[in-house]
């Protein structure tokens, strides 16, 4: 492999795995090695968490969280600076999956610190991590099953747990949904304060046995005086249930695939990948790290550079890493947070229970707009270290380039490989207004870092950019 | 007269998370309702009574006038058999018109593509709010989605109107249809291209719009402040979707469910008022939809997803009145304990099609349903 393609693969990782990287960070990770790579995604806790002492003395509110906004600002700033990439890409990954929304949930810390799990169990046991689901008020509230009683279930929880969050439709009947719905009467929280407490109270689970139904259940075949955490017991053991997870993880991490409803009749695009990673899944008794390991390390992985359409808090946050100018507080995070709302992906507010439609479904020509203009705005600003770095790295110490030279730099940084002949023309026509390309002496920097600055714009607008 | 700012107009307001039709519609004189809901009934005394039987919900106070002064069809028993009470599935099949099987292309896309089966104006379906709902999906066809009406367009952020004019001009041909490259990327070329278009065209709605009318700082109202926007823009626009959600009252219904149906309510009869102000109210019609309606007997504080529910379609064309028969409340003529729908969605869906737009429905709802009268001649 030549260093522009171990670059170009290590790029893919990142992306895939984080939210994109600096050209240093992708060259020294280079230097480690793929494998290492994919080794220290995998074990977060050997990386510095960001400083979060410093987040908070200049933001706040990002401490004391009291609107959407705050836990936006919180999590936005964490994709963008955590050095435990993977942690992060792990928790939207489960948001996606486990889609909960301040709509109903109205209380952003509560939504915030569901988050904070996802970060804590994302990457271990799978069991657990639904055992914590289970248990997360957030969770709980949205699904109603603060109001689940022993003499009158709620089956709002019972039935989203085995549809969305663990089998899918299809592999249980309506009397599981009942009984699973039992199983967890009592599981309630407290700390539901009425008005805005501040510094603002957390949620926490509780778990009330006088309200739990301790007759004797039959789920899925068995029967048994079932709690919640029996009913997970048996809902990770049918086969369906790594069938159903590695089917996202694929979709999210790998290729988009079909939407959800249509799982049941649509075979994946790569069934043996499927087996595969189910294999892995189950011989590891449910744990993240095998599976996501053999993932990245992968052909199909590695074969699959474009073939995702990027979701919004991936365009936003790879973009902001791209400026080097938000690797630290400042007052522009508030309005930054707003953006992948606009772009359709309003974090911690998912539309409804079901998630983002994702794919293909990210791109309409609302969207497409806001996605191109926040890119555009802020690689067309000269000023931001990012920018004036990549300048510096087109214009490679110095000299005239050619025009196709100039454009295969430019798409190179914004991690693009080639685009089709009639982006390419457009391009090369643009690149070509200004007259000869030249990096020269101090003084014509600042023009041709303009130049460059239009041409990563123009480049942000192709239909080549949307994909990562 | 025929100028294209008289052609019939569709405007769809979504009620997302499954409107409890029963105290959307109290059968007040049931008993079988008191039965049901020993917390959640609503007092008849407080009810807005459409007749002997059945009665709005007290919050719904602006859209009772509507309908007493004829302007308002309430379909009853709207669902289809074998409903399986999931959200995402029952939304789906509204959007598909497809219960059977899983379909990718959405009733709306499908009828934007026989108004305009060369896309010619990007703008002939417009979403208002974030995403593109599925009923608006189909090949071929790109409809717009205007999440900040104020700001919309690419590259405002380039000042130099000659500079921007030069790259817009780039961006418009690298949409140029993009054969070979897979049907995302040409999906999303196409995108591109309308999307420059369509912003110029809704550019102009913000700009010349006035109006006496003061909407609620609500979602919904505010979404359909920006749908009457557009429409008194008279940019061609033929159909106009928007979603307000909330209405998954598992749980604290007795506060939640009046709250959601004044705001809904009052920004029905603002719209309109809005219209009828401008003078264009009378080639539209709204329908107003929930993917399900809620479980007969209430849980303790709400209730859970059900199956059939209620659906309004309201304007000037409309003969007002009651569609379909209210669902026994019976026991044993419940369904797993839900009201069996009585009227097939794809009814409805024919008529407004067919009966209001001049559309051939058939391509869309796939089959003959009984379809209501709800339109005058």
């Amino acid at each position: 492999m030549s260093d522009r393609q171990e670059v170009a693969l290590m790029a893919h990782l990142m992306r895939r795995a984080g939210f994109g990287a600096t050209h240093d960070e992708l060259e020294h990770l280079v230097g480690q090695g793929y494998e290492a790579t994919v080794e220290k995604l995998l074990s977060p806790e050997s990386q510095p968490d960001i400083d979060e002492a410093l987040l908070f003395r200049y933001l706040p509110m990002t401490e004391y969280i009291t609107a959407a906004e705050h836990a936006q600002m919180n999590w936005l700033y964490r994709m963008v600076n955590s050095p435990r990439a993977l942690q992060e890409k792990g928790a939207l990954f489960w948001h996606h999956v486990f889609a909960t929304g301040l709509d109903k949930v109205e209380t952003a810390n509560t939504m915030h610190d569901q988050i904070v799990t996802f970060r804590q169990h994302g990457l271990g046991n799978f069991r657990d991590l639904l055992v914590n689901l289970a248990r997360d008020p957030g969770m709980i509230y949205w699904l109603d099953n603060q109001d689940n009683h022993k003499r009158a279930p709620n089956e709002n929880w019972g039935r989203e747990h085995l549809e969305l969050f663990s089998l899918g439709v299809g592999y249980y009947t309506e009397k599981d949904v009942y009984e699973c719905a039992r199983a967890f009467t009592g599981w309630t929280f407290t700390g539901k304060s009425r008005g805005l407490a501040y510094p603002p109270e957390s949620w926490r689970f509780d778990y009330r046995a006088e309200d739990h139904d301790e007759n004797e259940k039959t789920f899925m075949g068995f029967n048994g005086n079932f709690n919640g955490e029996d009913i997970i017991d048996i809902v990770v053991r049918q086969p369906a249930c790594a069938r159903f997870v590695m089917r996202h993880l694929y979709s999210f991490f790998v290729e988009d695939e079909p939407e959800v409803p249509k799982w049941p009749n649509e075979r994946p695009k790569n069934p043996e990948a499927i087996d595969m990673l189910c294999d892995v899944f189950i011989k590891s008794d449910l744990e993240m790290k095998p599976v996501l390991r053999a993932l990245f390390n992968s052909d199909f992985f590695k074969d699959a550079v474009y073939k995702k359409v990027k979701n919004p808090a991936e365009i936003v946050a790879g973009t902001l890493k791209m400026t080097g100018a938000y690797n630290g507080p400042n007052p522009d995070w508030g309005l930054l947070s707003l953006e992948p709302g606009t772009m359709g992906q309003d974090l911690l507010n998912p539309p409804t229970v079901e998630g983002w439609h994702t794919g293909g479904e990210w791109i309409n020509s609302g969207a497409l707009i806001n996605r191109v203009n926040f890119v555009a705005d802020r690689l067309r600003d000269t000023s931001s270290p990012g920018v004036r770095e990549m300048a510096r790295r087109i214009g490679n110490n110095g000299g005239a380039m050619t025009t196709d030279t100039f454009i295969d730099r430019c798409l190179f940084e914004m991690g693009l490989d080639s685009v089709d002949e009639e982006t390419y023309g457009q391009l090369a026509s643009h690149a070509e207004i200004g007259g000869p390309i030249v990096y020269g002496e101090n003084g014509e920097f600042d023009g041709f870092s303009e130049r460059v600055a239009d041409m990563l714009a123009l480049i942000a607008g192709t239909k080549e950019y949307q994909f990562g | 007269m025929t100028t294209t700012s008289k052609d019939p107009i569709l405007v769809v307001l979504q009620l997302s998370g499954g409107n409890d039709y029963m105290n959307t519609i109290v059968p007040f004189a049931d008993p079988h309702y008191y039965d049901n809901r020993p917390l959640l009934q609503l007092a008849e005394d407080d009810l807005l009574k459409l007749d002997d039987e059945v009665a709005f919900n007290p919050s719904m106070g602006p859209l009772h006038e509507m309908y007493s002064r004829g302007d308002v069809a309430v379909l009853h028993g709207v669902g289809w058999a074998g409903s399986n009470r999931s959200h995402f599935r029952c939304m789906d099949i509204w959007h598909t018109a497809e219960p059977d099987e899983f379909a990718s292309q959405g009733w709306l896309g499908k009828a934007t593509r026989q108004i305009d089966p060369n896309g010619e104006n990007p703008v002939t379906t417009v979403n208002v709010g974030q995403g593109l709902p599925r009923a608006l999906v189909a090949d071929g066809v790109s409809a717009a989605s205007v999440a900040n009406i104020d700001t919309y367009g690419m590259l405002t952020g380039v000042e130099r109107a000659e500079q921007r004019a030069q790259m817009l001009d780039r961006f418009a041909k690298m949409y140029a249809p993009a054969i070979g490259r897979g049907p995302v990327a040409e999906y999303i070329a196409k995108t591109g291209t309308d999307a420059l278009n369509g912003a110029d065209m809704i550019a102009v709605a913000p700009k010349q719009y006035q109006s006496d009318v003061e909407y609620a700082a609500n979602p919904v109202a505010q979404r359909l402040r920006d749908v009457a926007m557009i429409h008194t823009a008279d940019i061609g626009t033929r159909i106009l979707y928007t979603e307000f959600g909330g209405f998954d009252t598992h749980a604290a219904q007795a506060t939640n469910h009046p709250r959601l149906w004044s705001e809904v309510s009052g920004a029905i009869a603002d719209f309109w008022d809005d219209l009828n102000g401008h003078g264009v109210a009378d080639n539209v019609t709204m329908l107003v939809f929930s993917e399900f309606g809620r479980r007969v007997r209430e849980n303790g504080g709400g209730t859970d997803h059900g199956a059939g529910g209620v659906a309004f379609v309201i304007g000037p064309n409309v003969k007002g009145g009651q569609y379909g028969e209210y669902p026994s409340i019976e026991i044993d003529k419940l369904v797993e304990g839900d009201l069996a729908p009585g009227m097939d969605f794809r009814g409805p869906y024919a008529a407004i099609l067919d009966d209001w737009m001049g559309i051939d429905d058939r391509e869309i709802v796939g089959g003959e349903f009984e379809r209501p009268p709800i339109f005058k001649n």
